[in-house]
């Protein structure tokens, strides 16, 4: 690819950005979330045309319209977001769009035959006639590269493929792609993590705010090189995490249960306790009870069973508005959609939730003038950068929209807080920064639970780690013992650890 | 290159009033060529025809009085109509919160006994209280069993007409109407004052201006009017922060329906002065007044001015009806092409198209 440029309103997202990748390897494309990663193989993939730039395959220049060029050419793209049918069977979603069999009728026995072939050469098992819905998400994205393969796919692009995996599932899907590379296949390879580079990839190519940095030789290079590419900056790896008394005890939870929104049990028996000045956290593959453990304690879904006592109030039968005034904090998982009105100004999504009451109510009416006041002092200190208290918060940047939530949120020190996914989406500078106020506000005495999906995180946070697999709790372990592959087997579910501490 | 690049479709960041403003004189102005279509049709000239709704509404003081009288239902009811729409509550069904409205007064007027000059007061508050209970229906149902807004408001339109009608057939009928379908005339107690010479029934016309203002403070100023625009806004921030949707549905659409109800009261004793088909007391108001609101983008203080555009566009419809003989449903079709372009403009507020073509 040869100085693509696509700019999109207000930003340039590809900016004179030239990409080579040599067939047969794995090429990491490594940069933060906004960096233009997506973008770039979107284009290679026909979603997006480029403005400018043009794209070259061995040495001759292509035109990729549509996805449907791209795979003529032999381009197949397997997204972060798979591309399923939920309610049909394996082969069916691998036919799709296809013109299998004859006439209006589907044949698929030759597909089962080429699909089983694959499967076998690749380490990509999967029964070719089961729902994806019965999947998880593992499979399901075994069921992705393999549509790609069918098709016949010399070159596959990879977009975050482990973000939704465990340890073990990854360390398979890298043998596999090893496999795919031995048998002539290339593959770009998406990621912002730099363990993943170091691990999986022949050669890298840093982005940075939609233009390339370098393109370097894994080999030759190191982690903290790579990390000061993609940053721009010096990068510490470690933040200082002091050590912080453990209080009294704050929250109790206890054979918590709860459905969710298919009305299918998602929590079976939830019980932990977590104390004054700690962060608990908890580690799960994503859509293992994380989500409705959340909700459930800040009153925002029904409990069907349990308790959940936040000294003597019982959280599982409060509403969010009675939760919210216990002193209860709560960082949304999606912070865009939940956590903030887009339409409304900085000033007025500051004080979502404390417009009832003095200062910023009186009598009937709210006061701008303390609402202004309010928003001046918290983007001052949370750094909340925008031209004014008067800017919808539809234009802030990811980092500042969570900045803006944080700000609302602990103002008035909480004693409890509810953290899901803190800093996903954010670049490091505001990763970084977030992790950092959490940590202050353990200092100061609250209980933090910080759910994520980031292993990282959650090993840098947390002074004890709880793994949730299918709605259970699979143990409790303090951080200094935890090992990374005992988590990996938790979070698959094929490892329970008593719970005793 | 390719299609993508002459065409340019970019999110504008900020909305400036100047746009909304240039927008919605687009739209109309685009409506205004596309039913000059309709008039060519028929065999006269759309500069003919617009001269004569403008001159025919505006030019005479017959022709203003009855610009007036038209404004002043839609003006009621378009105010009600921004902050439900606010509330993401797609009330639909504001012809039937007038007719109710119109019902309880003429109740008032003619069966409760009553010192006389407590009448109209009473009558405004019935009137209001009517349309209120009858715009709750849809909003009980929406938020205790989901069920949709715009067909359950819309239904209920009929099922009001309906009642007028059985009610003026039967019970009500008046026996001094000769056998017509309609009620006894309202005592002088139950009469709103007029101008003198006109039908324009000024005291509705003064509490719709101070509705606007009430309804504009309401939503902008007040602590409900923060919550009706979250939930409007986005319904999720709402459940997390602890707003709770009932209530604000339910405080949209008590206010929205009552001040369709004393656009109904206003009808009823200000202009017929008894209780009549539906089709002639109301010449679809609670439709038109949709219109209202969504050109005035759900600005209460807005419908002031769009609710008195839509009045000159209904009385010069009548004066085309007389002086070109054109049916009158050429002004509902010119009212439809209004909001239908109203609509297709939304996304020109939000986005900026360019045209670039490119030299190559």
């Amino acid at each position: 690819m040869r100085g693509i440029v696509k700019r999109f309103p207000g930003v340039i997202a590809n900016d004179e950005v030239d990409l080579v990748v040599r067939q047969g390897e794995i090429h990491c494309l490594l940069g933060e979330n906004g960096a233009g990663k997506t973008t770039l193989m979107r284009i290679l993939y026909g979603l997006y045309q480029p403005d400018e730039g043009e794209i070259l395959l061995n040495g001759e220049a292509i035109r990729v319209a549509s996805p449907k060029a791209a795979l003529a050419h032999r381009i197949g793209m397997v997204h972060q977001h798979f591309h399923l049918v939920p309610t049909l069977s394996v082969e069916e979603n691998v036919v799709l769009g296809l013109s299998e069999g004859t006439g209006p009728f589907l044949r698929l026995r030759r597909t089962r035959e080429k699909l089983n072939r694959l499967a076998g050469e690749y380490g990509l098992q999967v029964d070719s006639q089961a729902k994806i819905w019965q999947l998880s998400v593992g499979q399901q994205q075994r069921v992705e590269i393999l549509k790609a393969l069918y098709r016949e796919a010399d070159i596959l692009i990879m977009d975050e493929p482990t973000s939704v995996l465990t340890p073990q599932e990854v360390d398979a899907l890298f043998g596999t792609l090893r496999t795919l590379v031995d048998d002539g296949l290339t593959i770009v390879f998406i990621t912002h993590k730099l363990n993943e580079v170091m691990e999986v990839s022949d050669r890298v190519t840093v982005l940075r705010k939609g233009k390339v940095v370098a393109t370097v030789e894994t080999a030759t290079s190191s982690k903290a090189e790579l990390a000061r590419l993609m940053v721009g900056r010096e990068v510490v790896f470690r933040i200082e995490k002091a050590t912080a008394e453990r209080g009294e005890k704050i929250l109790e939870v206890k054979d918590l249960h709860a459905n969710n929104d298919r009305g299918l049990p998602a929590l079976r028996g939830v019980t932990f306790d977590l104390y004054e000045g700690e962060i608990l956290g908890v580690a799960g593959v994503s859509g293992n009870g994380q989500h409705e453990l959340s909700e459930v304690l800040t009153g925002l879904r029904k409990a069907t069973r349990g308790t959940a006592y936040l000294e003597t109030n019982d959280l599982a039968k409060c509403s969010a508005r009675e939760i919210a005034d216990f002193g209860v904090a709560h960082v949304p998982t999606e912070r865009i959609r939940a956590g903030t009105v887009p339409n409304m100004t900085i000033r007025e999504n500051l004080i979502l939730k404390s417009y009832r009451a003095r200062p910023f109510c009186r009598w009937v009416f709210l006061d701008q003038n303390a609402a202004t006041e309010n928003a001046c002092h918290a983007m001052r200190e949370y750094e909340i950068s925008a031209p004014h208290d008067g800017t919808a918060a539809k234009n802030l940047s990811g980092g500042n929209i969570q900045r803006l939530v944080l700000a609302r949120e602990l103002s008035g020190s909480p004693r409890f807080i509810v953290a899901a996914h803190p800093t996903y989406g954010l670049d490091v500078g505001a990763t970084e920064q977030v992790r950092q106020v959490l940590l202050d506000q353990r200092a100061q005495g609250a209980g933090v639970l910080v759910i994520s999906e980031d292993l990282d995180e959650i090993l840098q946070l947390s002074d004890r780690i709880l793994v949730l697999f299918g709605g259970e709790v699979m143990g409790i372990m303090q951080t200094a013992e935890a090992e990374l592959e005992e988590i990996g087997l938790m979070m698959a579910g094929s490892h329970r650890r008593e719970v005793a501490v | 290159m390719t299609r993508a690049n002459w065409i340019r479709i970019e999110r504008r960041p900020t909305l400036s009033p100047w746009v909304v403003l240039g927008v919605s004189v687009a739209a109309i102005a685009a409506a205004l060529i596309a039913a000059g279509i309709f008039f060519k049709a028929y065999g006269v000239s759309p500069w003919r025809a617009y001269h004569l709704i403008i001159t025919g509404a505006l030019g005479s003081k017959v022709g203003i009085a009855e610009t007036a009288r038209r404004t002043i239902p839609l003006l009621l009811i378009g105010v009600g109509l921004t902050v439900a729409f606010r509330a993401l509550f797609w009330n639909i069904g504001a012809e039937g919160q007038l007719l109710v409205g119109a019902i309880a007064a003429t109740g008032v007027a003619l069966f409760v006994p009553m010192p006389e000059f407590l009448r109209l007061p009473v009558m405004f508050v019935a009137g209001f209280v009517g349309g209120a209970m009858w715009g709750l229906v849809p909003a009980v149902l929406k938020v205790k069993f989901g069920i949709n807004d715009v067909i359950s408001t819309l239904m209920l339109n009929y099922v009001a007409g309906f009642i007028v009608q059985w009610l003026i057939l039967g019970p009500w009928k008046g026996p001094t109407a000769r056998g017509f379908a309609y009620t006894d005339k309202f005592p002088a107690s139950a009469m709103i004052p007029r101008i003198p010479g006109t039908t324009v029934h000024w005291p509705t016309l003064i509490l719709g201006v101070l509705a606007a203002v009430i309804a504009y403070v309401w939503v902008a100023r007040t602590r409900q009017g923060f919550e009706i625009r979250v939930v409007g806004e986005n319904p999720h921030a709402a459940q997390y922060a602890g707003i709770s949707q009932t209530k604000v549905v339910l405080a949209v659409m008590l206010v929205s329906g009552g001040l369709a109800g004393l656009a109904g009261v206003g009808e009823v004793a200000g202009v017929q002065r008894m209780l009549l088909d539906p089709a002639k007391l109301s010449l679809g108001y609670g439709y038109t007044a949709i219109i209202v609101a969504w050109l005035a983008r759900r600005n209460p203080l807005a419908v002031i001015v769009t609710s008195a555009l839509f009045g000159v566009i209904m009385a010069g419809g009548d004066v085309i009806k007389v002086s070109l003989g054109l049916p009158f449903q050429l002004v509902n079709v010119f009212n439809g092409l209004i909001l239908f372009f109203l609509i297709g403009s939304e996304m020109f507020m939000r986005y900026r198209v360019s045209f670039a073509w490119r030299k190559r």
